[in-house]
This record gives C-alpha cells, sequence and structure tokens, in this order.
C-alpha cells in the first residue's frame, strides 16, 4: 500500500495499537528543558519508577536562563532553583546534561539538529510545541505535555491517535528578500492558527527543495501555529550533508546502513493525502503580524484588514487590535518600533544573523531602538564571531548577547515593557508573550534589520539592492 | 490512581466568550517556575484577571461573583500554543473539571485528558446556545454525563453528545493514566526497541 512520508516514519514506531484508543509510539529521542520536566521526574520519584533508556534523553536549560553575564549566578531564586533541578534530576537518573556554561548548552531546537542527534527517521518529542523544528530532517517531532514527559522517562513510549495528513505545496521561486520565516508566516496566515489541527503537515515543493536546513527548520518550526501536530520535509542531499560528521550521527558502516534507510523515506508517489494545498511562491512578500496571534499576518505593503474580511468573531478581532493599539486599514509600514528581537529557535541559526547583518552592515541603529541579538547556542556564537559578523553588528551599534530562548517567551530578564511596540523574529505575538504588555510584530530577521535601522517597521526591498543580500 | 474519576457532572458554568485563547493567557510564562505543581490556579488567566498592580480587572469574568462553577465555556480553538501543560493544571487546580468549546487545540486538549479535564467539543450553534443561556441566567445549569457522552442544557433540556474515545473515557471514569497502562506492557515496549531499524 502507498504510504505518505509520515506514515512511514509513525507505521515504523508502533509498538501496539489500542482499539478504540491511541496508538502506542516508540520515541528514539527525548529532548527536555528546566521548565517542563521536573513535575515529570517529581512523578518517577512518587511512583519509585527509573529512566528505561537514559541514553536516549539530552537535557539543556533555555527557557530560563540568562542572556548576560551567564558565568554568574542566576540572580532569579526561582529560576535558579529551576535549573538546579534540572541538573540535579539529569544527574541522578544518568541524562546526557548541557547545563548553563556547558560549551552544548543552547536552545534545545538548535542544539539537537548541531550535534546529530535529530536524524532523519527518527521520532522527537520534547515538552515543548516547537519540537516540530525536526521535522525539517524528516523526523516525525512534536511537543508534549509534563505527563508525557514522565511517560517517555520511564518507558520510552507515548500513547496518541495517529493524525490526518496535508500536504502543503509550495512551487516557484520566492521573490527578492522574501525568507522561510515569510514563506511560513503567508502559508499560517492563510490556514489561520486552527487550519491544520489535528494534522501532521508535510511541505512538499519547488521552494523546500531549494531551502537550507535552517530554512526548513524555521518551517518546520512554526507549524505548530497553524495547529499542526508537526511538520515534515522530506530528507534529501541537503539534509544528508548537513547531518553527516556531526557527534551523535552514525559513522562509517553505520553510516552507510543508516543511508540506505533515509533513500527511502518520502512519501510514495501515489500515496494520497487527508488534504493538499499549493500556494505560488512567487506571490509571497515579505510578511509581518499585526495583531495578538501568529494568523494575523499580511504582506508588510498591506493595510490592516477589516474585521468583516477576516475570519472570526468581531470582538476578538477589536480585542487584538485594541491590544495593538492599531485600527483597520492602517498602514504597517511607518509604525513606531521600539525593541527589535533577533533569535528563538524559530531565527536564531547563524543564516538569520547573516540576513540581519546584510541589512544593517554600513548602516546604524536607530536611536529609539533597543535590539536584542541572541544567538540559539555556542556554536552560532561562534560563528557570529569567526565570519566577522560581530563587527559588522557592533560597528552599526549592536551588540551580541548570550544563547536562550529569551525574549522569546520573556521568562527571563529580557521582558519587552507594557505598551512598547517589538519587531520579534520569534513564533508568537499572544497577549504579553514577550512580557506583560509587550505589543509584538512577528517578522523575518530581514524585516527586523531594517526595523532596526529606520525605528519604523519599514520594507526591507526599499533599502536595499538583491544583490547586497547574502 | 492520578486524578479524581469523572462520571456525571451538573454545574452552573463560566462564560468566556473569546476565540483562540492561547495558553499564554491560560498562564502566562514568568508562573512556569515551579519546580512542583502548587499554586497554578492562582494565575490562571493572570493577566486578564489582575491588573499590573496585583488588583482584581472588575470586568473579567473570573472576577465577577455571578458567574461560578466547574465548566469553564470558551469560543472556538481553546488553548492554542504552547505544549505547556501548565495551562491544564492552572484549569484544574482553580476548580474546573469540564472546558467546553467548539474547537481545541491539539496538544491542551491531549494535556487534558492526561491530567483529568473533560474537553467537551460541541458545534458552534450548541456553544452560541450554552453562552446565551448562561449570560441570561448565570444559574443555568449544564450536566455533563460522560459515559453517556452527552452534554445538556438542564434549562431547556436541549443535548448534544461529544466524542471521546473509549480508551480515554475508560480511563477517565476511572482515573487511570495512560503511564499505568505503559508500565504494564514496559516488556513488550523493549522487546520492540531491540527492532527499530536504526
Amino acid at each position: 500500500m502507498s504510504k505518505t512520508l509520515f506514515d512511514k516514519v509513525w507505521d515504523t514506531h508502533v509498538v501496539k495499537k489500542i482499539e478504540g484508543g491511541p496508538d502506542v509510539l516508540f520515541i528514539d529521542r527525548h529532548l527536555i528543558h528546566e521548565v517542563t520536566s521536573p513535575v515529570a521526574f517529581l512523578g518517577l520519584k512518587t511512583r519509585g519508577i527509573k529512566v528505561l533508556y537514559p541514553e536516549r534523553t539530552f537535557a539543556t536549560a533555555d527557557h530560563n536562563t540568562p542572556t548576560i553575564n551567564q558565568h554568574l549566578p542566576v540572580a532569579d531564586p526561582l529560576s535558579a532553583k529551576q535549573l538546579k533541578a534540572l541538573e540535579t534530576n539529569s544527574n541522578e537518573y544518568g541524562i546526557s546534561y548541557w547545563g548553563l556554561g556547558h560549551q552544548k548548552n543552547g536552545i534545545v531546537h538548535v542544539v539537537g539538529p548541531e550535534y546529530g542527534i535529530t536524524q532523519p527517521g527518527a521520532t522527537i518529542v520534547c515538552g515543548d510545541s516547537h519540537t516540530s523544528t525536526h521535522g525539517a530532517f524528516g523526523a516525525i517531532a512534536f511537543g508534549i505535555g509534563t505527563s508525557e514527559v514522565e511517560m517517555v522517562l520511564s518507558t520510552q513510549c507515548i500513547m496518541q491517535p495517529k493524525a490526518k495528513s496535508m500536504r502543503i505545496n509550495v512551487t516557484g521561486k520566492l521573490g527578492f528578500g522574501v525568507t522561510p520565516k515569510d514563506v511560513a508566516l503567508f502559508i499560517i496566515s492563510k490556514l489561520t492558527t486552527s487550519g491544520a489541527t489535528g494534522y501532521f503537515v508535510e511541505y512538499a515543493g519547488e521552494v523546500f527543495e531549494n531551502m537550507s536546513m535552517e530554512g526548513r527548520m524555521t518551517v518546520c518550526n512554526l507549524s505548530i501555529e497553524m495547529g499542526a501536530r508537526g511538520g515534515m520535509i522530506a530528507p534529501d542531499k541537503t539534509t544528508f550533508e548537513y547531518v553527516k560528521g556531526r557527534e551523535f550521527t552514525p559513522k562509517g558502516e553505520a553510516w552507510d546502513k543508516a543511508m540506505a534507510y533515509w533513500l527511502t523515506l518520502k512519501t510514495d508517489a501515489d500515496a494520497t493525502f487527508d488534504k493538499e494545498l499549493t500556494f505560488d511562491g512567487s506571490t509571497i512578500e515579505p510578511m509581518i503580524t499585526y495583531g495578538t496571534n501568529p494568523g494575523m499576518g499580511m504582506g508588510i505593503s498591506n493595510h490592516i484588514p477589516d474585521a468583516e474580511d477576516v475570519e472570526g468573531g468581531v470582538t476578538t478581532y477589536e480585542k487584538s487590535l485594541k491590544y495593538m493599539g492599531f485600527s483597520e486599514g492602517d498602514s504597517i509600514v511607518g509604525k513606531p518600533v521600539d525593541f527589535v528581537f533577533v533569535g528563538s529557535c524559530t531565527n536564531g541559526r547563524i543564516e538569520d544573523f547573516r540576513a540581519f547583518a546584510s541589512l544593517v552592515k554600513g548602516r546604524k541603529k536607530a536611536a529609539n531602538v533597543t535590539a536584542w541579538l541572541v544567538p540559539g547556542s555556542h556554536i552560532v556564537e561562534a560563528q557570529i564571531k569567526e565570519e566577522g559578523l560581530l563587527d559588522i553588528f557592533i560597528e552599526a551599534g549592536f551588540t551580541l548577547r548570550q544563547p536562550g530562548c529569551s525574549a522569546c517567551l520573556a521568562m527571563n530578564d529580557d521582558k519587552i515593557p507594557a505598551g512598547k511596540y517589538a519587531v520579534s523574529t520569534s513564533n508568537r505575538n499572544f497577549e504579553g508573550r514577550q512580557g506583560p504588555g509587550a505589543r509584538t510584530m512577528l517578522a523575518s530577521p530581514l524585516v527586523a534589520a531594517a526595523a532596526a535601522v529606520t525605528g519604523v517597521v519599514t520594507d526591507p526591498r526599499t533599502l536595499i539592492h538583491e544583490l547586497e543580500l547574502v | 490512581m492520578a486524578y479524581d474519576n469523572f462520571n456525571i457532572l451538573k454545574s452552573t458554568a463560566v462564560p468566556l466568550p473569546i476565540e483562540n485563547v492561547d495558553t499564554d493567557q491560560l498562564i502566562p510564562a514568568r508562573f512556569l517556575k515551579a519546580t512542583e505543581r502548587v499554586g497554578f490556579g492562582d494565575n490562571l488567566f493572570r493577566d486578564w484577571r489582575y491588573n499590573a498592580d496585583n488588583t482584581p480587572k472588575q470586568d473579567f469574568v473570573l472576577n465577577n461573583p455571578v458567574y461560578s462553577g466547574k465548566i469553564l465555556v470558551g469560543g472556538k480553538n481553546f488553548g492554542s500554543g504552547s505544549s505547556r501543560e501548565h495551562a491544564a493544571w492552572a484549569v484544574y487546580d482553580y476548580g474546573f473539571r469540564c472546558v467546553v468549546s467548539s474547537f481545541f487545540a491539539d496538544i491542551f486538549r491531549n494535556n487534558c485528558l492526561n491530567i483529568g479535564v473533560l474537553p467537551v467539543q460541541v458545534s458552534p450553534e450548541f456553544l452560541e446556545k450554552i453562552f446565551a443561556a448562561v449570560f441570561a441566567d448565570p444559574k443555568a445549569e449544564l450536566e455533563i454525563n460522560l459515559p453517556a457522552q452527552t452534554i445538556t442544557l438542564l434549562s431547556t433540556g436541549e443535548q448534544e453528545s461529544f466524542e471521546i474515545s473509549p480508551y480515554k473515557k475508560d480511563n477517565m471514569t476511572n482515573g487511570f493514566d495512560d503511564i499505568d497502562y505503559l508500565q504494564n506492557i514496559k516488556t513488550e515496549i523493549q522487546e520492540f526497541a531491540l527492532h527499530l531499524p536504526l
């Protein structure tokens, strides 16, 4: 029988099907961080059970960590206690622990791929909804709750019904200044934040085939923002080249065996999906959000739509615009910007900082803007320095912070103050997401760069010539 | 037993006719720093419930003494966003045992089922009827019958059935969780792990 990529990976991992219930799914790799794991470890202790396969779980601290002065003790006692709990639990159960100060420390969805923990055909879970990131490698990867973290620790399995399948094709070539983030925000704006709920998405078509691994990770990362359980892209030459030679990837004969298997991981030509959508990539503009969920996005040259032109209730829409301080019909270009955040598991990789650098090079940070540039990991941080991007940033009036989730969810001190506007490369513009009262506009690193040097929302295509882009 | 079992719940309801209620509203990230499951109910809807100086916002429904009960009724796409189970804990710890909506986000629904909060999905029309009934009379009661899989507006007798898998239904009515099940098939899991392709 013909199978989709999703079918192949899912079916391979089903330990058992329960009649009238979920599948018992075996999990190859489990990533944990300090926020969603402590109660799971408490559960293990209460029940008196051990971690079944500690070598399949990897711990990193990222959500709560400061992004300056990481060599000093963490000042917030609650954060410090939670970080300590991750260290103690990891050590007690024999789990690899990459805490603050460790060379491998960084955002869980950035370091996983960097060290080769993320591999094609694997099942990967983490108590974090942006685990969908790892689908970029042709893995089934999704976020789970703390009860499920406990299940994986204790039995390496979770129990979930198989999702419906959806394929999203984006054809053609992307225009100048249009990045993977724009592709994702475009798709979400078409589907809304609930348009893919209940589905696992496969991205296909020329646009994704031509995309780098970093770009594919950005797209798969945002799958959850349209409600999808996860998103994936069939592994190809780009994937194998990225994966090869990393610390946890197979070597020698094991590599050859893995490659033989990975080459089978694609949707059969005659396989069908529960839903299939196709978009023309050449019609996508640089995108920006104007409301309080990631589905409220539009091409940057557009005006904020009227309530009757958008799906959903008028009350909810009006509440959202009121929170943002925007009105129907407003142009988004020219709106004031107080903060710019470049980072997160969505856009905290080297390519994102290259894009940002290509626009701010030879320009100066606008005086009214506070900018936080936060690399996703120490590897990204080192690359920024090696490639001379840091010099460009400093020359333009920017500084670089240390790795962590930072202002994406503002659990640490990196909070956007109430009422202030931020252009952010992160993944959520929910009310208060970046700090109580903070107003977030989601966009690509290029749009963030254009805002950072002009101090207002600006179409990056008006500032640079195509050839200047890296 | 991981939580109190659920059979038939008869209660008044708290109406929240907002769509896309996300997990950052249910429990903002800055309240996720606990290492034990305590106190999350106090911070349910923190920023909609309280001003910056911690005084209650009088216009928010949880601060309106007229509305109370063990059932929270929310707009479409309830629980979107993060995987934080803390959002479901906050709902449970505040005192809700059931959330009714016309559509739920996937992970939130799963988390609810895992901790003993019953997500009841109704048609958009029935949701409107519930909102109208509760706004007209805050004492209007709903009956959630899990064994029969029905939700009834007791004032009018109007009823809909809702979906839940037989497995999850059995868990909820008995107060069991998935870990109990998985522990019992551990040998099977270990055998399976020996035959993975990689």
